[in-house]
């Protein structure tokens, strides 16, 4: 296996920094009760949305649910105006309507991220229907997590993607909870990969924390995809290192899940890539260093952004439930 | 003048809109069948080819949900339920996904995409396969919903909707598919909020809803014959609903009676009927009538059919109860 470029693996680093700069922010914002809308951290699963969005383009669709501050960040969405949107601002990508949960950035992709679990995944397929019709190049990528696989919108959409072989990729990021309940105890096997056989389509199973792994599968699921080859289902092995919701630690919920944390945390995807870097000296400590300041920094600004900003006033409050007429 | 059926002026607007717009695609189960949409969807895979005319496998809520994610993605497509009892499978991308798309992002990503929900009632198909839930969607902010009573309107209102921008439940019953009546070739747009008389008239108003309203009108031909002039107002648009049209006949006859055929309680007779009771009170010189189904589900037996579904005779018996009624004591 050729290794990767490093101009390519430092920009994923830059990503995964910021993505974690970001919600560490957001979170004690969360505690501090600055920022009330139901947040969900993607702490610990930064690799994933890093390296599947470094193997797309700009005209490549991403579509997310309720924990996809990670997608939006890493596909290229303005950090200023999602931070804006957390705090409920009328700067903010979605103008104050959505919050954490409805993450929009139309320009990169991003038509709209949305909590209600699974619902996103038949919308990709019909963005990448719409890739087809046209005859464009570009992919539709749904990601979702181990949860999502237990809604019927999963299966209906991987069949019809699959059917009709659309530019698709599934990415489940598995990270053996659906909110607070463990995988086993929901499905009878840890084998969600299998779903891409039962459909006739591509699978592969890989390690979420491993980011050069990630975005290697991506590579290989966009070219499928952009071949005329069909979809790909990948399946990422992750853990999310906070709750479900919100700044906590989840180790209330059970001694099991403490000693988890104590095995997942040393695998930790951006300290992982930092050692990757500095052993092959790709970098060095001062340049990580350097990175974590500049996304620190890009936080600070992000903020004050958010809280400069003015709120809704209560006469838009009706605004926007229809959209204007398109015109013939 | 050329006349289509109901049915004929459906694939007729699907065929323009196909053939003028790449944008536009048909999506849904049954649609290569020569049976499962009637003649609406006739030969139209063979005329613009099987990638934009998709029959789809069972998933009614992937495909729906599929067709709004190409919606957001810039394309027009239109769903088509040839039963809107398995539409119900999609409820989450129609209520949650669509109809919330265009507030959540703040008007940025609208979701045009239109949903043809067929109503397929009748021959002892019984309870899941009969039934008629206008008010369901009509209930959700962001949706809008037409029901087309004639083939001049069941063309002019899909070629609107599919232009409208939003989200639009185009509910059509198949009762209405051999109705025949003038249909221009051209492509032309009904536009979705307006209602239309169908009688002028002058002692009562009648608000129908798609199937009620030609019923309406021969209702209101027997009522004529018994000296009671009923103005018939074919609703056409469920939401929004013309508002306007509606008071100002109420203001002229001072009498409502809405026939919609479906259930009673929290339906659009309901809505309509608080409506004008909230907004119109002083120009009403009796109680409103309500002319539904009753609150139960569709029947099997024919026997029981005939008890359940409303015709015309229904209407005129309700129209002549209240005008006979006599006026209260104050």
């Amino acid at each position: 296996m050729t290794p990767l470029d490093p101009t390519l693996l430092k920009r994923m680093y830059r990503t995964m920094v910021e993505i974690r700069a970001a919600e560490e922010r957001i979170a004690d914002l969360v505690e501090a009760k600055i920022v009330h809308c139901p947040c969900h951290l993607y702490i610990g699963q930064e690799a994933i949305a890093t390296g599947v969005c470094a193997a797309l383009g700009a005209a490549d669709y991403v579509w997310g649910g309720h924990r996809s501050h990670g997608h939006y960040l890493a596909k290229g969405g303005d950090l200023n105006a999602m931070m804006a949107e957390v705090f409920g601002r009328t700067t903010g990508c979605s103008e104050g309507r959505g919050g954490s949960m409805h993450l929009l950035a139309a320009d990169v992709g991003i038509l709209g991220t949305v909590p209600l679990v699974a619902a996103t995944i038949p919308l990709a397929v019909g963005a990448a229907l719409a890739v087809k019709l046209r005859r464009e190049p570009h992919v539709s990528v749904s990601f979702f997590g181990d949860g999502a696989t237990e809604e019927g919108h999963f299966h209906e959409s991987v069949n019809l993607a699959a059917v009709y072989r659309l530019p698709v990729l599934f990415v489940c990021e598995n990270n053996f909870y659906a909110s607070h309940m463990p995988l086993l105890e929901r499905r009878a096997k840890d084998n969600i990969v299998t779903t891409a056989e039962a459909h006739g389509i591509a699978g592969v199973r890989i390690d979420g924390n491993d980011v050069g792994a990630v975005y290697r599968a991506a590579v290989d699921g966009v070219a499928r995809a952009r071949a005329g080859e069909g979809p790909t289902l990948i399946e990422c092995d992750t853990y999310r290192w906070r709750g479900h919701v919100g700044p906590s630690w989840d180790t209330d919920v059970g001694v099991k899940r403490k000693d988890e944390l104590a095995v997942w945390k040393p695998k930790d995807p951006i300290a992982r890539l930092a050692r990757l870097m500095i052993d092959a000296q790709i970098a060095t400590a001062s340049d990580l260093d350097e990175i974590g300041a500049a996304a620190a920094a890009a936080v600070d600004r992000a903020v004050d952004f958010a809280e400069r900003s003015p709120l809704p006033p209560a006469n838009s409050l009706t605004a926007h439930v229809y959209a204007g007429k398109t015109g013939q | 003048m050329r006349e289509l059926t109901y049915a004929e002026a459906l694939r007729e607007a699907t065929a323009q809109l196909l053939k003028n717009d790449p944008r536009v695609f048909v999506f849904g189960q049954g649609l290569w069948s020569p049976w499962y949409v009637g003649s609406s969807m006739k030969d139209i895979d063979k005329e613009f080819g099987r990638d934009r005319v998709l029959d789809s496998p069972v998933s009614e809520n992937a495909t729906t949900g599929a067709a709004i994610g190409a919606a957001l993605a810039g394309m027009r497509p239109i769903v088509v339920h040839p039963r809107m009892d398995f539409m119900l499978l999609a409820v989450d991308p129609i209520v949650n996904q669509a109809a919330n798309w265009s507030y959540m992002f703040a008007g940025k990503v609208p979701a045009p995409v239109v949903v043809r929900a067929i109503i397929n009632r009748g021959g002892e198909q019984a309870a899941q396969h009969s039934q008629a839930l206008q008010a369901m969607f009509a209930h959700i902010p962001g949706l809008k919903v037409v029901m087309p009573s004639t083939p001049y309107d069941a063309k002019g209102l899909l070629i609107d909707a599919v232009y409208d921008g939003n989200p639009v439940m185009f509910i059509d019953d198949r009762w209405l598919y051999e109705e025949t009546g003038h249909v221009p070739e051209t492509m032309y747009r009904v536009p979705i909020g307006s209602a239309a008389i169908r009688r002028p008239g002058t002692d009562v108003t009648i608000v129908a809803t798609s199937f009620m309203a030609p019923q309406a009108v021969a209702a209101a031909a027997t009522l004529a014959e018994r000296g009671i002039d009923a103005e018939v107002v074919d609703l056409r648009s469920i939401k929004p609903w013309d508002r306007d049209l509606v008071f100002n006949s109420i203001a002229k006859t001072g009498r409502l009676v809405v026939a919609d055929a479906a259930w009673k309680t929290c339906g659009v007779a309901a809505e309509i009927a608080a409506e004008v009771a909230c907004e119109a009170f002083s120009s009403l010189r009796a109680p409103i009538v309500r002319v539904t189904l009753p609150d139960v589900p569709a029947p099997m037996s024919q026997a029981l059919e005939h008890a359940y579904y409303l015709r015309a005779d229904d209407i005129v018996a309700r129209v002549a109860q209240l005008m006979n009624r006599q006026p209260e004591a104050v």
